[in-house]
C-alpha cells in the first residue's frame, strides 16, 4: 500500500478528487444533515415568532418585532408559561432532594431490598407516559381528589425522581473513595468528610439532575394532560391551540426558553472547563 | 440522558464499613422518596388494576364504577382496539430502527471525529429539546402541511399528483415519532461508543480485518449496551405516544394511547382504558424483559 502513494502517481482527476473527499467526509456530511433535520423545527419556531400574523401563526404574512415585545399579547398565553415554570420549578426541588437521598443511600450504604428499590426507580421510567397519567388519574377520582395544580406537581415529582437517582448515582459512583478516605486520614470527622469533601464533588451531578428534571417537567405534557383538571400548563396550551394555529407569542416563548437553556448549558460547561484547566 | 451516566459507571462500589452496615441512615434517606414513588407510582397502578375490571351498574350516572371483577374488560377492549394496539407497536418499532439508523452514524462521528467540538456538538443533540416538544412538532404539521414548503415543492415537480399530501398520513405520524425520539437514541449511543478504547479497533487492524470487518466484529458488539438503552428509550415513550398521531395523522392512524385518551375523558369509559392501559404496560415490559435478556446486557439502572 505505502509504495503506491509513494510512486509517482497520476494526477487524480479534479471529479476524483471530490469523490475522495466525499468518501472521507461521508460520514460527517451524514452528522450534518442529521443536524439539520434536528433543528428544521427549531428554526421554524424561531422565524414564524417573527410573523405578524394576527390570530392564526400558520402562513407568513410579514416580519415584525411586536410578538416579542410584547410575549404576552395573546390570552392565557403568559398564564400557562407562569404555571409551567411554577410547577417546574417546584417540581424539581423536590425531585431533587428525594431522588438525592436515595442516590447516597444507594451508592453509599449496604442493606438489604436493594434489588427491589432498583426495580422500583427503573420502572416509572420503563412505563409509558399514558400509563403513568391514566394509573394517577384513576387513584385521584377514585379518592375524589379534584386535580388542579397539586396533583400535576405530584406527577412530576414522581416521574423525575427516578432520573435524579439515575444521574446522582452515576456520579457519587464515579468518585474516586480515596479522596474520602484522604479527609478522614486527616481527622476529619464523618460529617466534615461529606460537607467539604463528598457532597461539593457530587455537586454537578445533583446540578444537572435538577436541570433534567426542570426540562423534563416543563416539557410533560402527556402525564399533565391527565392531572391537570383545568390547569393550563404551556404544552397544554400549545397541544390545545393547535387545531386553529398557535398565536406567535407561544413561538417568542419556545424561542426563548431555547436560548436560555442553550446559554446555562454552554456557561456551565465553559466554567467546568476552566475549574479542570487549573 | 440518564442512562447517558447510568450506563458509563454501572455499579457502585458501596464503601465497606462495619459500622455503616447496620445503621439507620440508609433507610431514613430512602423514606421520603420511596413513599413518594410507592404513593404515586405503585398505589395508582395498583387502582388501575383494580379499575380495568369494574363495571358500570345499569342506571348508575356516568362515571360510577363498581368493582365486580370482569376480566373479561381486557378481552373486549383488546379485541375492540387490536388495530390501535398493533399500529402503536408497528409505528414505534419503525420509528425506533428509523431512529437508531440516523443516530448511529451521528454519535460513531461525535465520539470518534468530532474531536475539540465533542462537547459542543453533544449539546446541539439535546439543544432542540430546549424548545417545546410540543412547538417543534406543531412546527413540523406546518413545515409538512398542505400548504407548506415540503408540499409547494413536491407539487412543482412533474412526478407527483397535484392531491399530494404529508400530513395526516401514517409517513408523517412515524417520522414525528422518529424525530422526537432521536436525541434519547444518540446519547446512550455515544456513551458507549465513547468508552471505546481506540486501541481495540487499531488491534483490529494490526491483525488485518479491513474498516467494515473491525465496525462489524468490534465496533459494534462494544455498543451494544448503547444500542438496547437507545432502542428502548425511544421505543417505550413512542409506543405509548399520542401527540404526534393526533396533531400529524388521521382518524386511521390513531394509536393506542389516542384511545386510552378518548377512552377516559371523551367516553369516561374508564375500565376499558385502564384495561388498556395495563395491557400495554404489561406488553411492554414483556418485550423489554425478552429483549435485554437476548441481548445479554442487564446494567440499565
Amino acid at each position: 500500500m505505502k509504495i503506491a502513494t509513494l510512486a509517482p502517481a497520476p494526477m487524480p482527476t479534479l471529479s476524483h478528487r471530490a469523490s475522495r473527499w466525499f468518501a472521507r467526509n461521508l460520514i460527517r456530511i451524514y452528522a450534518a444533515l442529521a443536524f439539520i433535520y434536528l433543528f428544521i423545527p427549531v428554526a421554524y419556531t424561531f422565524a414564524f415568532s417573527f410573523n405578524d400574523a394576527g390570530k392564526s401563526n400558520l402562513i407568513w404574512k410579514g416580519f415584525t418585532l411586536d410578538n416579542w415585545k410584547n410575549p404576552c399579547g395573546a390570552p392565557e398565553v403568559c398564564s400557562a408559561l407562569g404555571n409551567s415554570l411554577k410547577i417546574g420549578l417546584i417540581s424539581t426541588i423536590l425531585a431533587t432532594i428525594l431522588g438525592t437521598m436515595i442516590a447516597f443511600a444507594l451508592g453509599r450504604y449496604r442493606f438489604k431490598g436493594r434489588s427491589v428499590i432498583n426495580l422500583l426507580i427503573f420502572l416509572p421510567m420503563a412505563t409509558p407516559e399514558v400509563v403513568l397519567g391514566a394509573s394517577l388519574l384513576a387513584m385521584f377520582l377514585n379518592f375524589r381528589i379534584n386535580p388542579g395544580m397539586t396533583t400535576i406537581i405530584i406527577a412530576h415529582v414522581m416521574f423525575c425522581i427516578s432520573f435524579v437517582v439515575v444521574t446522582v448515582k452515576a456520579r457519587i459512583a464515579s468518585l474516586d473513595p480515596r479522596l474520602e478516605q484522604a479527609a478522614m486520614d486527616l481527622y476529619a470527622n464523618e460529617r466534615e468528610t461529606f460537607r467539604y469533601i463528598t457532597l461539593p464533588l457530587v455537586m454537578p451531578g445533583i446540578a444537572g439532575a435538577a436541570l433534567l428534571s426542570f426540562s423534563l417537567s416543563f416539557d410533560d405534557f402527556i402525564i399533565t394532560n391527565f392531572n391537570s383538571g383545568t390547569v393550563a400548563t404551556f404544552p397544554k396550551f400549545v397541544y390545545v391551540s393547535a387545531a386553529r394555529g398557535i398565536p406567535a407569542q407561544a413561538n417568542v416563548i419556545g424561542s426563548s426558553m431555547f436560548f436560555i437553556a442553550l446559554f446555562i448549558v454552554v456557561a456551565g460547561q465553559i466554567i467546568s472547563r476552566r475549574r479542570k484547566a487549573r | 440522558m440518564a442512562f447517558l451516566h447510568a450506563t458509563a459507571h454501572a455499579s457502585a462500589p458501596a464503601i465497606d464499613n462495619a459500622e455503616k452496615k447496620r445503621s439507620l441512615t440508609p433507610y431514613l434517606l430512602l423514606l421520603p422518596g420511596l413513599v413518594w414513588l410507592i404513593g404515586f407510582f405503585v398505589l395508582p397502578i395498583a387502582t388501575l388494576a383494580s379499575t380495568s375490571t369494574m363495571t358500570r351498574p345499569e342506571g348508575a350516572a356516568v362515571g360510577t364504577y363498581v368493582q365486580s371483577l370482569r376480566f373479561q374488560n381486557y378481552l373486549d377492549a383488546f379485541s375492540a382496539n387490536k388495530d390501535q394496539f398493533f399500529r402503536s407497536f408497528i409505528y414505534a418499532g419503525i420509528a425506533t430502527l428509523l431512529a437508531l439508523a440516523i443516530a448511529y452514524p451521528l454519535a460513531y462521528m461525535i465520539a470518534f471525529k468530532a474531536g475539540k467540538m465533542r462537547s459542543f456538538l453533544l449539546v446541539l443533540v439535546v439543544a432542540p429539546f430546549f424548545t417545546s416538544f410540543l412547538l417543534r412538532t406543531v412546527a413540523w404539521t406546518q413545515i409538512l402541511g398542505d400548504e407548506g414548503p415540503v408540499v409547494s415543492f413536491l407539487k412543482a415537480l412533474p412526478f407527483f399528483s397535484n392531491d399530494i399530501r404529508l400530513t395526516s398520513t401514517p409517513f408523517a405520524v412515524v417520522s414525528g415519532l422518529t424525530y422526537n425520539f432521536l436525541p434519547f437514541m444518540t446519547l446512550p449511543l455515544y456513551a458507549s461508543l465513547e468508552r471505546i478504547d481506540p486501541r481495540t479497533l487499531e488491534a483490529a487492524g494490526d491483525l488485518y480485518a479491513n474498516g467494515l470487518t473491525t465496525f462489524r466484529r468490534v465496533t459494534v458488539p462494544l455498543s451494544m449496551p448503547g444500542v438496547v438503552a437507545g432502542t428502548l428509550l425511544t421505543f417505550i415513550p413512542a409506543a405509548g405516544d399520542y401527540v404526534n398521531a393526533y396533531l400529524l395523522g388521521n382518524p386511521n392512524t390513531r394509536m393506542i394511547g389516542n384511545v386510552i385518551d378518548s377512552r377516559f375523558f371523551a367516553i369516561v369509559d374508564y375500565p376499558t382504558a385502564a384495561a388498556l392501559s395495563f395491557t400495554l404496560m404489561a406488553a411492554i415490559l414483556v418485550l423489554v424483559t425478552l429483549y435485554i435478556r437476548k441481548s445479554g446486557t442487564d446494567e440499565l439502572v
